[in-house]
């Protein structure tokens, strides 16, 4: 519980705000204090979580227009694309990673239900939720207590609301050991006519509160997420909001049938920062003032003081802007669905934020020093240290590893399907209902989800996708590979990629070496994504990320969407027919650094990524997406983590029935293991259905694309993959689909 | 002949089944709000799955004092078609349409893959066209699955023929290693003694259509179709 208390410097302080911010605000003010209902107003509206005032210098450099945005990147609570014939798609990804590193279950329950509610805002219907997550080493108790509590609250929210959790990822290193990644994606579909803003416009409009009552939870949930975590977090538990999917599901039913009437001005979702976001963010967005009276906000708890009704971050809230005339039409609906709505104040004329409790004003400040005019922060960008010297350790590393000599590649290859980052995830995906909708067409566990959206006739594919150690190796590089990958499982689900949104997790901006890794990802991001012409959308940046043993890997996830223009088009990565030719798409390279091999086989767990070549990235996608859509193709599946061996198996590992492959590498190895298990970027493996080869090899003549035939799809269960004659892996599928069903959590 | 669809706070499977019915089996389909208690003009109706009031209390037990409930009984008394999938399932125990209970699967955690169920009685209203099928490909979708019912009650329900689905592997075989979920006797649905009303936990609406990757459900609302079609 808080109480009102006097201003002092040491209490400015404690909010988070800089000796230099409080100056800075009394002249906003006019030359007064702020009382402490403003304090906390300012606390969490100039927190890094709200305001991005380390980020937004950088973020405003990402590519963010085309011809099919209708809404761009930080103009409202998410991105929406035009995707033909009337139809838009509005999606977004967003981090819950403080709250789920002290309280995981109902930290990543109300991460989704927060991203659910930025989609419904835009007039969209919900339809598909993915999750990229990161935790520690599986092995240790306090990992399997986060993983598992993670996993419970993202199926818990998603399966009780009704929306089929798609696709996602799940990475362990222990940088992420006591600080998780929690990062939940949305996408929803509406018809153009159905978008809505967030903005409070037309003086005397009414300013709706609707959803559930306000409580003392989540009171300063922003300000936490803008600070590193430590022994004391748990202290802040009470900071963790806790999440009512079924109350959100009605929300959203509510808030979808009134934004069908026409009789909506503005509307927006009551997330981080609560009332105060909402209410400063509308009316900033409008031009316009508000005026609202925190006695009429309905309220489960006793005695709560203006400050912690405005920062409450209880979940399951919207704040709507009605046009003044039709405020029935918002009571009898929410009515039908048995929730609040309350008319708590109006649209004013001017600036101005005004706060009433009953009557009388306790914050009065312009809506837009909230947020238009938080300061921002650009600082030098210095190398960091460690840059240098981990290529020089890296090529020590892989020297070592390549040395040695009698190796069992066999034994290998079960030790990396069995290993955390490689081995099935079905143990997560099959406690999220991901069917729900009946549009899933290709289910978790291909290269990218595929939903055949019935209502809108359109076939969406989606994919997240970061590799957080190559970003500490390389940040450039790491975060171009994490935007090519994705795009490159799009296009091995026969789509075109049109979008990405982003959720930046790093440490603490304030630390060198992490601004430098920041600044890095951003500039190899940004040339990714206008290389793929994939604009930004939106996204989240979270920092912080950090405990008192350093910050997490620099992780950059990528969520990114695509079309698939026919049904037939759609593929998935299991091998379909014996007898099909399996083709090697994309150069020959053997580059171990950063490796899954490097890690799980070695014990290396950190060094310098594969090199990224846009442009050759770029044909290879090109003629793969091409030769999908002429009808060769049998399944595509990219080469990543655990190299091309990791890949083959995979590929023969499919629900229908099991498939064998033999294979003959016929170009030039350098060294066996790094042949096998490089992580070589731009690599894709095609199998082509076997009545296809020649029309395929006259087709791909037309094309200045690497690519060599490497063996045949087998009736018999074996992976065998030979150089020169020698086997150098024969093993059964059965043995390795048993490594490779393990088990992570 | 119309179907209708009963919409409880929190149910999410109804725009599926509205959907399959609709557009994949071809009849006729209507919503009914729960707090509606018109239901005359209807043939058949589906108690959806989803999470009716949060699955709060218990599950089924809330939405089972819903206003459109009582006509719902009224419905099953006079031998029309009633089916309850998933959550619609565990509202027809609740509403003592059905008898025996539901527990949390065995392993505690919400599970969603394909599975094969054996059709063990092949002559209700909704299974007369799985006569072809050897065993169903369909998913499920639940984290209260787990059916129970004591002794008695499940030689009652052999008597009477009364198990209609049993979890099994692809070529009907029943045995713990089949069982996703911990039922008494891998029970996946079940009906009432005059067998026009059925509860399962799989999902039918969710394989009715070739894109989705199996068309196994549509057998049981074609069933249902035909039956009231004949009758």
């Amino acid at each position: 519980m808080y109480k009102d208390q006097p201003v002092t410097d040491k209490l400015v302080e404690e909010h988070g705000i800089s000796p230099e911010e409080h100056v800075n605000i009394k002249k906003m003010l006019g030359n007064r204090e702020m009382n402490f209902t403003e304090l906390g107003l300012f606390s969490v509206m100039w927190s890094e979580h709200c305001s991005y005032k380390n980020s937004k210098p950088l973020l405003k450099t990402l590519p963010n227009t085309g011809d099919n945005i209708l809404v761009g990147a930080g103009e409202e609570n998410a991105g929406v694309i035009d995707i033909g014939d009337g139809w838009a798609i509005s999606f977004k990804i967003e981090s819950h990673n403080h709250p789920s590193a002290i309280e995981p279950f109902q930290g990543a329950a109300t991460g989704v239900g927060g991203i659910i509610r930025d989609i419904f805002t835009m007039g969209a219907k919900p339809i598909a939720v993915m999750d990229s997550l990161r935790f520690g080493d599986p092995s240790k108790p306090r990992t399997k207590w986060l993983a598992n509590g993670v996993v419970a609250g993202i199926a818990h929210y998603g399966n009780c609301i009704g929306l089929p959790t798609i696709a996602g990822e799940t990475f362990f290193d222990s940088s992420y050991e006591t600080n998780p990644l929690v990062n939940a994606f949305c996408l929803g579909i509406l018809r153009h006519e159905h978008l809505a803003k967030g903005a409070a416009t037309g003086v005397g409009n009414p300013v709706f509160y609707v959803g559930a009552a306000t409580g003392r939870d989540g009171i300063h949930g922003a300000t936490f997420a803008s600070e590193d975590l430590d022994d004391s977090s748990e202290e802040r538990r009470s900071a963790v909001q806790v999440g009512d999917p079924f109350m959100e599901k009605l929300l959203m039913e509510a808030c979808l049938e009134l934004l069908k009437t026409g009789a909506v001005v503005g509307i927006q979702d009551m997330g981080a920062a609560g009332l105060a976001c909402s209410c400063s963010e509308t009316a900033s967005r409008g031009n316009a003032g508000t005026d609202v009276d925190l006695s009429l906000v309905p309220q489960r708890e006793e005695g709560m003081i203006p400050y912690e009704i405005l920062c409450s971050e209880s979940q399951e809230r919207m704040l709507v802007i009605v046009k003044k005339g039709r405020e029935k039409e918002v009571n009898d609906i929410f009515e039908k669905w048995d929730l609040h709505a309350v008319q708590i104040g109006t649209v004013i004329d001017g600036e101005k934020m005004i706060v009433r409790n009953n009557g009388e004003i306790v914050a009065d400040v312009k809506a837009k020093d909230l947020t238009d005019n938080v300061p921002e922060y650009t600082r030098k960008v210095i190398e960091a240290d460690y840059f240098s010297k981990l290529k020089e350790q890296n090529d020590k590393d892989i020297e070592k590893a390549l040395a040695k000599n009698n190796l069992d590649h066999n034994n290998s290859l079960s030790k990396l399907l069995s290993s955390p980052n490689i081995a099935s995830k079905h143990e997560i995906y099959e406690q999220y209902d991901h069917m729900v909708k009946t549009n899933s067409t290709v289910l978790p566990g291909s290269d990218a989800a595929v939903l055949l959206v019935k209502e809108a006739d359109k076939i969406l594919a989606m994919t997240t996708d970061c590799n957080g150690r190559y970003c500490y190796g390389d940040p450039f590089t790491g975060a171009k590979i994490a935007v090519s990958e994705a795009a490159r499982n799009l296009t091995c689900s026969g789509a075109t990629p049109i979008a990405v949104t982003n959720c930046l997790n790093f440490g603490n901006p304030y630390n060198s070496d992490v601004y430098w890794q920041f600044n890095l990802a951003i500039k190899g991001m940004s040339e990714a994504c206008i290389k793929f012409d994939t604009p930004v959308t939106g996204g989240n940046v979270s920092f912080y990320n950090q405990n008192p043993d350093g910050a997490v890997f620099p992780t950059p996830v990528i969520g990114m969407v695509g079309l698939i223009e026919k049904k037939e088009h759609i593929t998935s990565q299991f091998f379909k027919e014996a007898g099909d030719m399996i083709v090697l798409l994309g150069p020959v390279g053997e580059e171990l650094g950063a490796s899954e091999y490097m890690n799980v086989i070695e014990g290396v767990s950190i060094g310098t990524p594969p090199a990224c070549d846009l442009e050759m990235e770029y044909n290879i996608q090109s003629f793969c997406r091409e030769s999908i859509k002429s009808g060769f193709v049998s399944s595509a599946h990219d080469i990543s983590e655990g190299g091309l061996a990791v890949s083959l198996a995979e590929c023969c590992f499919s629900s229908l029935g099991h498939l064998g492959a033999a294979i003959e590498l016929p170009y030039e190895i350098v060294n066996n293991t790094s042949a096998l298990f490089g992580e070589t970027q731009s690599r894709i493996i095609l199998s082509i259905k076997k009545d296809k080869i020649k029309d395929f090899m006259n087709f791909s003549a037309n094309y200045r694309v690497p690519f060599c035939e490497i063996g045949k799809v087998t009736e018999e269960k074996d992976l065998i993959i030979s150089a020169k004659g020698k086997k150098l892996i024969e093993r059964s599928i059965n043995d390795l689909f048993d490594s490779w069903m393990i088990g992570v959590l | 002949m119309k179907f209708g669809v009963v919409v409880f706070p929190g149910s999410n499977c109804n725009e599926d089944c509205y959907w399959a019915l609709k557009n994949d089996i071809g009849v006729d389909v209507r919503y009914i709000w729960h707090k509606s208690t018109e239901i005359d003009d209807l043939d058949a109706i589906v108690l959806p799955g989803g999470f009716s009031y949060g699955d709060y209390l218990r599950v089924g037990s809330i939405a089972r004092f819903s206003p459109v409930m009582n006509s719902v009984i009224d419905f099953a008394k006079k031998g029309k078609l009633v089916i309850g999938i998933c959550n619609g399932f565990q509202i027809l125990l609740e509403a003592g349409l059905l008898p025996g209970a539901m527990l949390k699967n065995k392993h505690l955690s919400f599970i969603c893959k394909y599975v094969s169920l054996k059709v063990e009685n092949s002559s209700t209203p909704f299974t007369i066209e799985t006569k072809d099928h050897n065993t169903l490909n369909i998913p499920i979708a639940h984290g209260e699955g787990n059916y129970y019912i004591d002794n008695n009650g499940l030689d009652e329900l052999k008597k009477n023929n009364q198990i209609v689905f049993k979890y099994s592997n692809k070529d009907g075989k029943t045995d713990d290693n089949t069982n996703p979920n911990g039922s008494v006797e891998n029970i996946a649905g079940i009906c009432n003694k005059e067998k026009n009303v059925l509860g399962m936990m799989p999902h039918p609406e969710r394989c009715c259509n070739a894109n989705l990757g199996s068309v196994d459900g549509q057998s049981i609302f074609l069933s249902m179709k035909n039956f009231i079609k004949q009758n």
